[in-house]
């Protein structure tokens, strides 16, 4: 079959971390080709290089067999090269119609009329609840990434790439969006496809490449190479056996005064009153489709939202929680769900971040020496094996995987009694995964309560004791021990009502 | 069907024309105190328009401040430039062989010299524009200066007719206090600010430039990944930018008819600020180019107010920036409450 992509020797270096060596990949007419590989394998560079975002420092990149050398994105979309990437690169001012069609006009003139007409057409097409003329800031998350993805179909690339397109959609979302993938496949569209999610990998892909560490590990057939095997080369030693991790929990709870409590708890971002209880040592979990407010509930309690009603007891004793600031000095953490955000400060250092929430709780008039925060940060940076170049690396040119460690590390550092961690594994690969949902219930043993948030219903059984059940901004039922399995959950969100 | 309802609420209305709508009402209410405490004088069509005819050059350059802050650049060169397009023009014109068409070529040529020079270096060499643009107000500021010091007067019988020139309105005048009927005045100055404020507002609005202008300015990153060319996106509004103050000069001397040393300083802060009051944001992507005029008409609005009021002109600086101030907050608490929610809650 025809190759229509085929790069060899693709090195680039940025300073202080070599991102590639000798990287090979090439893409068929046609086929769905995966690019796996951890944090900080080089995935998203590598795509960078493809759509001139980088410029390679060596290596050869043809398309179609003949030798091209991208300049900018502008460049390899004239070319025929789409990409929808991991962060979504879509202007928040400006309405859905313009995102959809913005940069790919030959016109000098805009025709709205067409465009918005255009743009109701497709978003229809697709199913994406949002009008051309709202404005972007105002979809949420998911029908963002359904909008760039809508963009990058629509513009009938011969290749396509999409970087962790599915990390903020729901099952339903992923299924409509792997019909489109076939349907493009079918017409003869290369897709390169970037996940985490091993299962979707294997649901779509026809050939799958491997990167590790900025290196290139292999090509493989999808059909032949065992999920274990994949996990095993991407990780370079054999995965721990995930069910382990199963047999350890639930076994530090430890009864008594609860840790928080709260009673018709609700904010203004329209969570209906609810209320809630975690214990020392425990971990629980708000679990619900995208929307129903699990993110929502876990923000009144850290009043990262406006609270407008409820009574919160911390360790017994009554107190109101105004601000995040007031929540942090009562011992609650909360990592936010959109790291890139509301979590990390991209310019400044691993260092700088990791000491931020305890400088706050210090006070900013008393700042810590350079050799302490060196030591705080060679810890954590050590403990949760951050992978960086130094404690002076600014968070940016950290891959996702280790920058969401470094906002946990900035939380660890409080020694907090109570974590909420709201989509930690979002984005990052499983090897990292794995690591956070150990870190999760070693920090449950120490006597730290954790609420975790997560879409993987999988590592949410794995992890937390107690799930609570959100659905239209509202619990919808409790499951724990026995009844807490996959069906369970499904049909309590489906409208089975509450067992236990 | 209630999150519907409020959904589409919010969605009727961007951020940019809500600000839009801020400042028209800002401006209104402004007018409306002036009629009110001093109905003689600002009840008055001529009164109006001289709004626009005197401050014509100030209006100008508050459009080129607007487009570039859309793109989220800034440029603080502009009333430099202006000035010294007011003088250079000035020395042409009594040099004995000027001609009108030749000052206007002058004036634009350098107000696009400018622009091109600032802009090279901010969208190509990427520097950060604020320092590029302070070194090319002091550069044209050291220029006016070299040219010429002392106040200008042009006598040239062309010119001075041209800048005596008015264009008369009878069916809107006033009456004096007489009883006698005054058509109303309007200076060309005034012609070209509507023209260039309907003219550029359809461009940015129409054009493929305008549309990546606000996709720049509102995430450049997001920009490039999109496919817009963002260094020439860049370049060009300092381009347009710098042609606007040449024309700004121009109109600065047609209607004046003398270069000085003090001319057009100090715009380009009144810009920024007019530029903010009309709803344009300092971070980039939001802004209107119907909104900055009104913006700059209700800081003049104000100025004549506190003078009207014969208040010490010490107190008029302080005035305005306290009022600027105010609107500031304004602004920002209605898009506050907005983004909370809080704005939402009241409307239903």
């Amino acid at each position: 079959m025809q190759n229509v992509l085929e790069m060899s020797g693709i090195c680039k270096s940025f300073p202080g971390v070599r991102a590639l060596h000798n990287v090979s990949f090439s893409l068929r007419k046609g086929e769905v080709h995966a690019l796996m590989g951890e944090n900080g394998a080089g995935k998203s560079t590598l795509i960078k290089v493809i759509t001139g975002v980088y410029e390679k420092d060596a290596g050869q990149i043809l398309v179609d067999g003949k030798a091209i050398h991208f300049r900018s994105p502008q460049d390899a979309q004239n070319f025929g090269v789409g990409a929808v990437y991991q962060e979504i690169m879509l202007c928040p001012n400006l309405t859905v119609a313009e995102n959809l069609f913005i940069g790919r006009g030959q016109h000098a003139l805009v025709n709205w009329k067409q465009m918005k007409e255009k743009a109701a057409q497709l978003l229809r097409s697709l199913d994406i609840p949002a009008r051309p003329t709202q404005q972007l800031s105002s979809c949420s998350l998911a029908v963002q990434q359904m909008i760039a993805i809508a963009r990058a179909i629509d513009m009938n690339c011969r290749i396509l790439i999409l970087d962790e397109p599915t990390s903020s959609l729901d099952e339903e979302e992923v299924q409509k969006l792997f019909r489109l993938m076939r349907e493009l496949k079918a017409r003869g569209v290369g897709i390169i496809f970037v996940t985490h999610f091993l299962d979707q990998v294997y649901e779509i892909s026809d050939r799958i490449t491997v990167l590790r560490n900025g290196e290139f590990i292999g090509e493989y057939e999808a059909a032949s190479l065992p999920q274990f095997e994949l996990v095993s080369k991407m990780m370079g030693k054999a995965l721990d056996d995930v069910s382990q991790i199963k047999k350890e929990k639930s076994a530090s709870i430890q009864r008594g005064v609860p840790v928080y409590e709260a009673v018709g708890l609700s904010s203004t971002a329209g969570i209906k009153p609810f209320d809630f209880t975690i214990h020392k040592g425990e971990v629980n979990g708000f679990i619900g489709l995208l929307g129903s407010g699990r993110s929502e509930a876990a923000r009144a309690i850290y009043a990262a939202d406006k609270v407008i009603g409820g009574e919160v007891k911390v360790n017994g004793k009554k107190v109101k929680i105004r601000e995040p600031m007031h929540a942090m000095k009562l011992g609650i953490g909360y990592l936010p769900e959109d790291r890139k955000s509301d979590g990390i400060i991209a310019d400044l250092s691993v260092r700088e971040n990791i000491i931020l929430a305890l400088q706050v709780l210090k006070g900013f008039f008393k700042p810590f020496s350079r050799k302490q925060a060196e030591v705080f940060a060679e810890e954590y940076i050590k403990s949760l094996s951050i992978k960086t170049a130094s404690t002076s690396t600014p968070v940016k040119s950290l891959s996702g995987g280790n920058q969401q460690k470094v906002i946990i590390a900035r939380w660890l550092l409080t020694h907090p009694e109570y974590l909420i961690l709201d989509e930690p594994t979002r984005g990052i690969d499983v090897g990292t995964k794995v690591e956070i949902q150990k870190l999760v219930l070693k920090l449950a043993r120490e006597g730290v309560s954790i609420t975790f948030i997560s879409s993987e219903i999988e590592e949410m059984l794995r992890t937390c004791s107690r799930l609570i059940v959100m659905k239209d901004r509202e619990i919808a039922g409790e499951l724990s021990g026995e009844n807490m399995t996959e069906r369970d959950i499904m049909h309590v969100i489906a409208g089975g009502g509450t067992k236990s | 069907m209630e999150p519907m309802k409020t959904m589409k609420r919010r969605e009727a209305i961007s951020n940019s024309n809500l600000l839009l709508l801020i400042a028209a009402v800002i401006f209104v209410l402004m007018y409306g105190i002036a009629i009110l405490c001093y109905p003689r004088s600002f009840f008055q069509y001529q009164t109006f328009f001289d709004l626009f005819s005197l401050n014509a050059a100030l209006i100008i350059i508050t459009l080129g401040e607007t487009i570039v802050m859309i793109g989220g650049g800034i440029d603080i060169s502009i009333g430099a430039v202006t000035g010294l397009v007011t003088m250079c023009c000035a020395v042409y014109l009594e040099s004995g062989n000027g001609s009108i068409e030749g000052s206007i070529l002058l004036a634009l040529g350098i107000g696009i010299a400018f622009g091109l020079m600032q802009g090279f270096l901010i969208a190509y060499l990427e520097i950060q524009p604020f320092i590029i643009t302070l070194a090319g107000m002091f550069l044209a500021n050291g220029l006016l200066t070299t040219i010429h010091k002392d106040p200008l007067n042009v006598t040239m019988p062309h010119f001075v007719r041209l800048r005596d020139t008015v264009i008369v309105i009878p069916w809107l005048g006033t009456m004096n206090r007489l009883g006698n009927f005054i058509p109303l005045e309007v200076k060309p100055g005034a012609i070209v600010v509507v023209v260039l404020i309907i003219v550029l507002s359809v461009f940015l609005h129409w054009s493929r430039f305008g549309r990546n202008l606000y996709a720049v300015g509102g995430n450049s990153q997001s920009a490039l990944m999109l496919g817009i060319n963002v260094k020439r996106t860049k370049f060009i509004s300092f381009v347009l930018c710098g042609l606007l103050s040449g024309i700004a000069g121009f109109v600065f001397i047609m209607t004046t008819g003398a270069g000085n040393v003090g001319n057009a300083s100090g715009f380009e802060m009144k810009a920024i600020a007019g530029s903010i009051i009309g709803g344009t944001m300092l971070t980039g992507g939001v802004g209107n180019l119907i909104g900055s005029p009104i913006g700059a008409l209700t800081l003049l609005t104000i100025n004549e107010l506190i003078r009207a009021a014969g208040i010490n002109s010490n107190f008029q600086a302080i005035a305005s920036g306290l009022l600027l101030c105010l609107f500031i907050v304004l602004q920002s608490s209605v898009l506050w409450l907005r983004r909370t929610g809080g704005f939402k809650l009241k409307g239903t």
